[in-house]
């Protein structure tokens, strides 16, 4: 198929951008997303134009560095799916599609579509982990019985791969999903109860410091998520800020 | 006497771990804070010793080449980690492990090393829930095992197909926990691009700032390199787009003796390659032959009528099909190890017995599994003469909770309904088992420069088994390291903080800014993924799956004339100030050009069949690999002479108190 790109380039953090126009032809269904943007590069390279940077590596939907807006949605059309595991078959002939960075003010723009997303980093630094030293010396693994239910709710917030699509979908910017998936993780595993209080006070501190917006349960960040987290971790962590705000040290 | 000593304590085999850690040199903690670590890549490895360095006392300073030290390609490792707990009381003990590792790596291992790993894998479990690694729980609340490749108990943990992902990011909690203490200084974007060395010690790297393109000096009293595999010297591969030997290549340069490059391992269920335009390939956890059964048609034309769209597998019945791996090694079946999965499935394939467009490609079903899953589910609900619908419908509930995110997976990629028609799979390029060579304190034989994970060459042999990969990288940086580094450190006490203005960093910032520069004032006329294809290719044909002698002779002069051609004629856009991954590919395409050629010249010198190493002039008449130990049952590792092609052999000779070597039979 032949495609129209419309594609965000940007040199740098501190030089505006704009969107440019580019042609691909003989783009085949079976090619992933980031496959077709390697395409647009090797045209590039050969014209000797500057090809467009972009953020990507595993390629298998699990490292969390691919990103890109797609026709306005984060990772794009398909439904819990990241940019490298959309497939051109979800395209037709003839399209134009229009590919930009993730937007927020926690994300500056590298270069291009790529942005620095190491905000994420400093929120899970202020305390999304459990304070033991890598001794060893621990309980066995089976003397702290998880409920299986509880087990599963824990992994299912831990499969958050820290993209970011759920700060380029919300219209404030907000990392509470990406925030309380951590939060929820930990608080519901009896290893992480004990922190529990003091940690969600510092990751929403962090996370605020960081520039990104309030919640306002418009829900576009689980809709989007690639990795389907669901919304109830951002209302599980409105409980546990609450109550740790509330009582008394 | 070789020059390698690998310092296995003595003793018996039990003992050594905890005898050596008893007479190991210790750093106080008032000497700790003066001292200076660096830590190459943030995978399992590199993450976990960076974490448990900093806790100790050490200043680390840890660098990755992506966006957050999260992103390490160890995050895609799907099916497990393997742990000799005993959970499932079926007679699994530490030597067990012990023996199925060396047996799986096909008596190519070293004996002392391997024990360890076994010995410290029950730690690696009981550390990781302690983090609050979600691993899978039944519904006692107790920790869930499956089997893998290669062993005949169930001592894999899991967190369904993202157990890499779940212990990365453990890892990556502890790194942070210590970055947050300022006791780590972490380098988002920057690559290592070499080591200085001073004096005989390596005393720091240059790193590029890959957002600035500037040239950075760091010094350390130690380096500790945890970069990863080489599976990316085949262009495709299942390793991550970015994955590279730089770091371990630029080390082999400056003294790192490199050890059995040849020893690569191929990876028998991964997504089939479908076009000219694929850029990586994509694997499907090994978990999926517990339950899935390999085969093709047994008949020529059918096969040939499935290729051309004109029969479908299902229509084929029970004795049209060719279960081959259960018809070759009924006692281990689908679960024998990779290496023999990989090469029965490309016999099948070369025979005209292949199943996709391209007759690369053989069918992995799960029709069985859901019936079975079915009827049982159907038992515990206490459904009497359950229809066949209802079989099918418990049955495919049953096999999505146990594998349904790879199900999804597949179905995004191949377009293909998994629970309908049997998934198509082919051997890829997976993991090296190969590095750089190390000791037991894993030092290399560069002083001061250390080998973790991936990146070094010691506990798999010629042939990995399933879910080791993991427990080898989290056991090297949690529990080994921490340890055996101080015996080195010890000696640094006295050497105070170490100036970046000597001659030699500035010699090595000059050698790679010299190189920078030539690739990007080149103008040539080809991308670098033009030549990294080539290279690919060379490598898949002549140093893949199976190699002999002539294929590997040319190969070698073909990789030499494709290296020159690259510094002649590449063409790498942009500017070298400022963010141009085009730029940092190149380095690293530079690198593998090298590299090709050093495991091509290996796998000519190893004449034998070992692992993951099969030449065809050595196999028996029933076409099983053929090791020969009495000549080969040495480690060979590599000095650099100014040349790969010119690399210098020293062995490393193996001895087996514990094992008895014996021929690998899965039958």
């Amino acid at each position: 198929m032949d495609l129209t790109l419309k594609v965000w380039r940007q040199p740098n953090g501190s030089t505006k951008g704009k969107m440019e126009d580019y042609q691909v032809s003989g783009i085949d269904g079976d090619m992933s997303f980031l496959e077709m943007m390697d395409i647009l590069n090797e045209q590039l390279i050969e014209k000797g134009e500057d090809p467009v940077a972009f953020d990507h590596d595993c390629r298998e939907g699990i490292c969390g560095m691919c990103s890109m807006q797609i026709n306005g949605e984060p990772h794009g059309p398909e439904k819990a799916t990241t940019t490298c595991q959309l497939h051109m078959r979800k395209f037709k002939n003839g399209d134009t599609i229009y590919i930009e960075p993730f937007r927020a003010n926690g994300f500056p723009v590298v270069k291009d579509l790529a942005v620095d997303r190491s905000s994420f980093d400093r929120i899970i630094q202020a305390g999304g982990y459990i304070s033991v030293n890598t001794s060893g010396n621990t309980l066995d693994g089976n003397a702290i019985p998880v409920e299986k239910k509880n087990a599963d709710m824990a992994f299912n917030a831990a499969t958050c791969i820290g993209c970011g699509a759920c700060v380029a979908a919300c219209p404030n910017a907000s990392a509470m999903l990406f925030t309380s998936a951590k939060v929820s993780q930990l608080a519901l595993l009896p290893q992480g109860r004990v922190e529990a209080s003091k940690r969600v006070q510092n990751m929403v501190h962090q996370m605020d410091l960081e520039g990104f917006g309030n919640c306002s349960n418009v829900g576009a960040c689980a809709e989007e998520c690639p990795k389907e987290i669901s919304l109830e971790n951002i209302a599980r962590m409105n409980r546990e800020y609450l109550s740790a705000s509330i009582s008394s040290e | 006497m070789s020059v390698l000593d690998s310092k296995i304590p003595s003793g018996p085999i039990a003992q050594k771990w905890t005898k050596h850690k008893n007479d190991i040199k210790l750093v106080n903690p008032a000497n700790k804070r003066n001292i200076d670590v660096i830590v190459i890549g943030t995978g399992l490895a590199g993450s976990s010793a960076a974490a448990s360095l900093a806790e100790m006392g050490y200043n680390v300073k840890a660098f990755c080449f992506q966006d957050s030290p999260r992103r390490a390609h160890s995050i895609a490792a799907q099916g497990g980690i393997n742990a000799a707990k005993n959970y499932q009381n079926d007679g699994d003990s530490v030597y067990r492990l012990f023996y199925d590792t060396v047996k799986g790596g096909d008596y190519r291992s070293r004996e002392a090393n391997v024990y360890r790993l076994a010995e410290v894998s029950t730690n690696i479990i009981d550390q990781a829930v302690a983090q609050g690694v979600p691993f899978a729980r039944d519904y006692g609340g107790q920790l869930d095992n499956r089997s893998f490749g290669g062993v005949q108990v169930s001592r894999t943990f899991y967190a369904k197909g993202q157990t890499g992902q779940q212990l990365l990011l453990g890892a990556y909690s502890a790194l942070s926990r210590q970055i947050s203490k300022g006791k780590v200084k972490m380098y988002n974007r920057h690559e290592m691009m070499d080591i200085v060395m001073v004096d005989g010690k390596c005393r720091g790297i240059i790193a590029k700032n890959l957002v600035t393109g500037e040239l950075e000096r760091h010094s350390g009293h130690a380096v500790v390199m945890c970069s990863g595999g080489y599976g990316n010297v085949f262009f495709l591969s299942t390793n991550a787009m970015g994955s590279n030997c730089s770091a371990a290549w630029r080390a082999h340069k400056k003294g790192a003796f490199f050890a059995n490059p040849c020893y690569t391992q191929i990876h028998p269920t991964c997504i089939p390659v479908s076009g000219e335009h694929q850029s990586k390939l994509t694997l499907m956890s090994e978990s999926l032959r517990n339950d899935g059964r390999i085969w093709v048609p047994k008949k020529k034309e059918d096969a040939e009528a499935i290729r051309q769209g004109k029969k479908k597998p299902t229509e084929l019945s029970e004795d049209e099909r060719d279960y081959y791996l259960e018809r070759r090694y009924p006692s281990f079946g689908n679960l024998v190890p990779r290496d023999v999965a990989s090469r029965a499935a490309k016999e099948r394939c070369d025979a005209g017995f292949g199943v996709n467009k391209t007759g690369q490609a053989v069918f992995l079903d799960f029709a069985s599994a859901i019936k079975r899953y079915g009827k049982t589910e159907a038992n515990i609900q206490g459904i009497d003469n359950p229809s066949n619908e209802k079989i099918q419908e418990l049955g495919k509930k049953a096999v999505e909770a146990k594998y349904g995110n790879l199900f999804e997976m597949y179905e995004k990629i191949v377009d293909d309904n998994p629970y309908e028609t049997p998934m198509m799979i082919f051997p890829a390029v997976h993991y090296t088992m190969g590095g750089i060579w190390v000791d037991y304190n894993l030092m290399t034989t560069v002083p001061g420069l250390y080998a973790l994970g991936e990146a070094n060459f010691s506990d798999h042999g010629a042939n990995r088994l399933g879910a080791s990969a993991l427990m080898q990288g989290l056991a090297d940086g949690y529990f080994v390291i921490p340890y055996t580094i101080g015996d080195y450190l010890a000696e640094e006490i006295r050497t105070g903080p170490i100036s970046v203005d000597g001659p030699e960093f500035e010699r090595s910032e000059k050698e790679m800014d010299d190189r920078i520069n030539q690739l990007i004032n080149n103008k040539g006329s080809h991308s670098v993924d033009f030549f990294h294809k080539k290279l690919g290719k060379i490598m898949w044909d002549e140093c893949g799956m199976s190699r002999n002698a002539d294929g590997l002779k040319q190969a070698m002069k073909d990789i030499r004339a494709l290296r020159e051609e690259f510094w002649k004629d590449v063409k790498v856009p942009g500017r070298r100030d400022g963010f141009n991954p085009e730029l940092d590919k190149a380095l690293r395409v530079a690198d593998f050009l090298e590299l090709g050629e050093l495991m091509c010249k290996d796998a000519l010198s190893r004449e034998e069949s070992a692992g993951g190493h099969f030449r065809e002039e050595y196999q028996t008449e029933e076409g099983e690999a053929l090791r020969r130990d009495d000549e080969y049952a040495f480690v060979s590792a590599w000095e650099y002479k100014g040349d790969p092609g010119e690399a210098e052999l020293h062995k490393e000779e193996l001895t087996f108190e514990n094992i008895e070597l014996k021929t690998r039979s899965y039958k």
